[in-house]
């Protein structure tokens, strides 16, 4: 469904996507009213496909209706989270396709304007989607009375600096004022004070192409794939040790196991797959033999993992997991906007730990160290980019003490000379 | 409880102990209010609360996280356990995380017995630490002005940063680079230097990180003894503590008082206190004999001046200080109303006015000295020109008698007083045309006394003694008030309140008010008879 237009360059352009069916859900949703929408995507049961899979028809009727302020629709497209190349793709072959959803969501929820917060390393998918831009105000999709609703539907793009913590949402909303990344304390939630200080919903990328589907098929024909309480199609980014690693648009609660044997190839010839990430760097590891689990919110978190953003990295017996660990640690503590102490100071300290331990000087007790680390770093912070950082640690050193111990000990005159 | 009041506030238990705050109060605030000390470093009440520290976290019964106290708001019902197992090992782990880049260098820091990562590491901290790992080196700024950085002491409260961006108004502090290289700075070389309420960040921060050129390695802070008194340097009357080692005044800091300064005080009075310390000082009643100032005890000095003032009835010329006390202020009044009565006169510095943005009614006022306000209720008018010079007249010629509270007369001419029948001095020092005088009584500054000033919102605020007199100074009060009892058969006050309780019958915006009930706050003028 979302992905059925990738590697058509003809997609690309308006006329390409309005020959593919394009713009005919806009111009049903506007004549349409504002709740019936919202409760076609509740119906749905579409849920945000960022990470955190809550139910997007229900993010929007927190909105306040009719408050007689400015609302904002904003899109995240600052995808940054490590392993996952879903949005780019989305963005790269169907502009429209996001275009339209924001177009819709934001009629949904009556914001006369929407802002698009993409990455600013996606100089290909920016170019592509200011050119569609440009195409949908010229055809009247967008801009001052759309299609003579009567409604303006103002879209506009904002290249981020590159902070993975601009894509946390209420950090993005600080980068798009203007302000330093930093996300903010919850209450109050974005539906009330959000991007200057007026009522906002952020929608991912993937989230909102799936809108003009739903728009035009209905609810109850887009729950026909997944489970009951994951519905829908996802995109789930393949890298790592795979013979055929990519995007792939599966169903959700598709089984785990399969998926990587037989949909992605397995690993290389001759190697065993030793951990596998399931959502992304900030979900906790599985080990080979827990793979048997459906691809969608509910049992990955009965797994003791989380579905995350659907970017798997897969990860065979060649892989040293202290250094992966220790290099997705490294990217938190250089991407901690340093706000809150745990996250501020705990990311950095587990890295230097993790570092140590790596290059041989490690002890038991900095074990018992990291995970009381983690802990202290889990759920005490306003976002959690710091409880992040700690589930790869403790999901690490439960599943692959061995790996750890192994290196503990090993320290030789060289690799102290090198620390 | 009607409908109405149940709707304005919420019950909750702090700890065990149940009780009633406002709707929308915040849990910090509620919990203060029963006696519980949440720890907090980002959490200021003169700021916003960013929530970051992640030090005030408490445990709420039936919320799936901790909540920081600083913002979450007291819900109906709520039970708040500020040391419950969960809250404790929250607070433990935020401490050692501070502590990995934070060096220990407190016998070096100027914070040290006043810091609140060491109060809080000592209270609840891990009795060992388990860093294996070097720290973060950054070193130290002049972030100008008064204002010294450690950035390695910084703890990233951002206190400093908001109060210039959101008091100050004025942003020149920001926080740059993020993660645990984030770092407190300032815009290519500008700094705080120049912006006058700048010196507030080195009060609110919580740690060693900005502290003041100016008390640079002075004092440690367990010498300090601490007196709430007032600024004596403008008008506004901030409320302040002179602390004070060794009888010697090291650094004033604003005393919080919502009415008259809220946290905070300008850099002109906070640093201006050396003249306090100044020796050089009268330290014994002097008295003219065959031409010459000789020292004399109390008693002779007093008995002679009452007699050679008996009976002077040309009148009287007075020149006050406005850094004197309302009870000396009134004092003078009344020994020149005995003596036939006259004009008197004060002379003030004056400058431009600078008012702090985000509390406007606090400000460096114009006339800078603390009773101007005092002065003029209790009948003294303004001479001399805004360099507080000048406009002495009337009294340097005057035939009658000529009575100088704590002016210094450093520009009157040599022969002020010389035609006068009687020349009383009563001050500091002794320079200038003060020598002419015929009795020179050494009085207390507003550090040595207990007193009141009224400031430029007519507030009437006590101070209390810091420092011990030099030599026998006493309190002008004092030492006219015996004079006149001598001159007039009228009890003498003992006390300052006894001072101040005659000031009604100088001056009607006094009538009424009681020393006593002024309390550590002030109340403004006639507030009894509102």
């Amino acid at each position: 469904m979302l992905s059925e237009h990738f590697g058509d360059p003809e997609a690309r352009t308006l006329e390409g996507w309005e020959a593919r069916g394009g713009y005919s859900a806009l111009r049903k949703a506007l004549g349409e009213s504002r709740k019936d929408i919202i409760e076609e995507v509740k119906k749905s049961g579409l849920r945000g496909r960022g990470g955190a899979g809550f139910p997007t028809g229900v993010k929007w009727s927190f909105m306040p209706k009719d408050s007689g302020k400015q609302h904002y629709l904003l899109c995240n497209a600052d995808e940054s989270e490590p392993g996952t190349f879903k949005d780019r793709e989305l963005m790269r072959w169907t502009p429209h396709q996001l275009i339209e959803g924001c177009l819709i969501g934001a009629y949904a929820i009556q914001a006369s304007h929407c802002y698009i917060y993409i990455r600013g390393e996606f100089f290909e998918a920016t170019q592509i989607l200011a050119r569609a831009i440009e195409e949908v105000y010229e055809a009247g999709y967008a801009g001052k009375d759309v299609l003579g609703s009567g409604h303006d539907l103002d879209i506009t793009l904002h290249l981020g600096a590159g902070a993975y913590i601009c894509g946390e949402e209420t950090g993005l909303m600080s980068s798009l004022e203007g302000q330093r990344g930093e996300p903010r304390v919850k209450p109050p939630f974005p539906a009330v004070s959000g991007v200057f200080k007026k009522p906002t919903t952020i929608n991912n990328v993937e989230t909102l192409c799936a809108v003009p589907h739903i728009v035009n098929n209905g609810g109850e024909w887009y729950q026909q794939w997944g489970t009951e309480k994951s519905t829908g199609t996802k995109l789930f980014c393949v890298s790592g040790h795979v013979q055929r690693p990519g995007n792939y648009e599966v169903p959700m609660g598709f089984n785990f196991r399969e998926f990587i044997y037989d949909v992605c190839g397995g690993p290389p010839d001759g190697r065993t797959i030793k951990a596998v990430i399931p959502g992304g760097s900030s979900v906790p590891i599985m080990s080979a033999d827990e793979l048997d689990v459906g691809m969608d919110y509910e049992a990955m978190i009965s797994a003791g993992t989380m579905l995350g953003c659907g970017s798997v990295i897969v990860m065979d017996d060649t892989t040293d997991i202290v250094k992966q660990v220790r290099r997705m640690v490294d990217f938190y503590a250089h991407e901690s906007c340093g706000q809150c102490t745990p996250c501020r100071e705990g990311t950095a300290w587990a890295a230097k730990i993790l570092r140590r331990i790596e290059d041989g000087w490690g002890t038991e007790s900095d074990l018992d160290t990291l995970v009381e680390i983690s802990e202290n770093m889990t759920g005490k912070t306003i976002c959690v980019l710091s409880d992040s950082a700690a589930a790869p640690i403790t999901s690490s050193i439960e599943k692959f003490r061995e790996d750890y111990l192994a290196l503990i000990g090993a320290g030789t005159v060289e690799t102290a000379r090198s620390a | 409880m009607s409908s109405t009041a149940a709707k304005e506030t919420v019950s909750c238990t702090v700890d065990g102990i149940a009780f009633e705050v406002p709707k929308g109060t915040r849990m910090i605030d509620a919990a203060a209010r029963t006696g519980v000390d949440i720890p907090h470093y980002c959490y200021h009440p003169g700021l916003s609360a960013p929530a970051q520290c992640r030090m005030c976290l408490v445990e709420v019964e039936g919320a799936p996280k901790l909540q920081p106290a600083c913002t979450a708001e007291v819900q109906d019902g709520n039970v708040i356990l500020t040391a419950s197992e969960n809250a404790l090992k929250a607070r433990e782990g935020v401490l050692e995380f501070l502590l990995v880049n934070h060096p220990l260098d407190c016998p070096v820091c100027d914070q040290s017995g006043e810091c609140k990562l060491q109060d809080y590491t000592a209270a609840e901290g891990r009795p060992m630490g388990r860093l294996a790992e070097p720290k973060r080196i950054i070193g130290v700024d002049d972030f100008g002005g008064d204002v010294l950085f450690h950035g390695d002491r910084c703890v990233m409260c951002t206190r400093c940063v908001r109060f210039m961006r959101e008091v100050a108004q004025d942003e020149r502090l920001a926080v740059v680079q993020r993660g645990d290289k984030a770092v407190i700075d300032t815009f290519f070389g500008e700094g705080l230097e120049g912006n006058i309420w700048a010196d507030n960040v080195v009060d609110i921060c919580p740690v060693g990180a900005l502290v003041s050129k100016d008390f640079l390695h002075k004092a440690r802070a367990w010498d300090l003894d601490r007196t709430p008194s007032i600024c004596p340097n403008c008008t506004q009357g901030c409320n302040i503590t002179l602390q004070v080692r060794d009888n010697q005044v090291m650094r004033l800091k604003p005393r919080p008082n919502a009415e008259v300064n809220g946290h905070w005080m300008c850099d002109f009075g906070r640093l201006n206190y050396q003249w306090v310390n100044r020796t050089g000082r009268i330290e014994a009643p002097l008295v003219r004999e065959d031409g010459k100032l000789v020292p004399m005890s109390w008693s002779d000095t007093l008995l002679r001046l009452a007699n050679a003032a008996r009976g002077q009835s040309t009148g009287v010329r007075s020149v006050v200080s406005p850094y004197a006390a309302n009870e000396d202020l009134g004092a003078v009044r009344r020994l020149a109303d005995a003596l036939g009565g006259g004009s008197g006169v004060f002379r003030v510095e004056s400058g431009e006015e600078v008012v702090l943005p985000g509390f406007p009614q606090l400000a460096l006022r114009s006339d800078r000295a603390a009773n101007v306000r005092g002065a003029e209720l209790l009948g003294f008018s303004r001479a001399g020109d805004s360099t507080g010079m000048g406009g002495l007249e009337e009294a340097e010629s005057f035939d009658g008698v000529i009575l100088v509270l704590g002016d210094d007369l450093e520009d009157a001419s040599a022969d002020f007083g010389q035609r006068s029948k009687l020349f009383i001095y009563v001050g500091h020092v002794l320079g200038g045309a003060a020598r002419n005088a015929d009795f020179v009584l050494p009085s207390t500054t507003f550090a040595e006394m207990e007193g009141s000033f009224t400031n430029v919102a007519g507030r009437v605020q006590r101070f209390w003694p810091a420092i011990q007199v030099p030599g026998m100074s006493r309190p002008a009060w004092q030492i006219l008030g015996v004079l006149l009892s001598g001159i007039i058969d009228i009890p003498a006050p003992a006390r300052p309140g006894d001072a101040f309780a005659t000031l009604g019958d100088l001056s009607p915006a006094f009538g009424g008010m009681r020393f006593e009930e002024l309390g550590a706050e002030g109340q403004p003028l006639e507030y009894s008879r509102r």
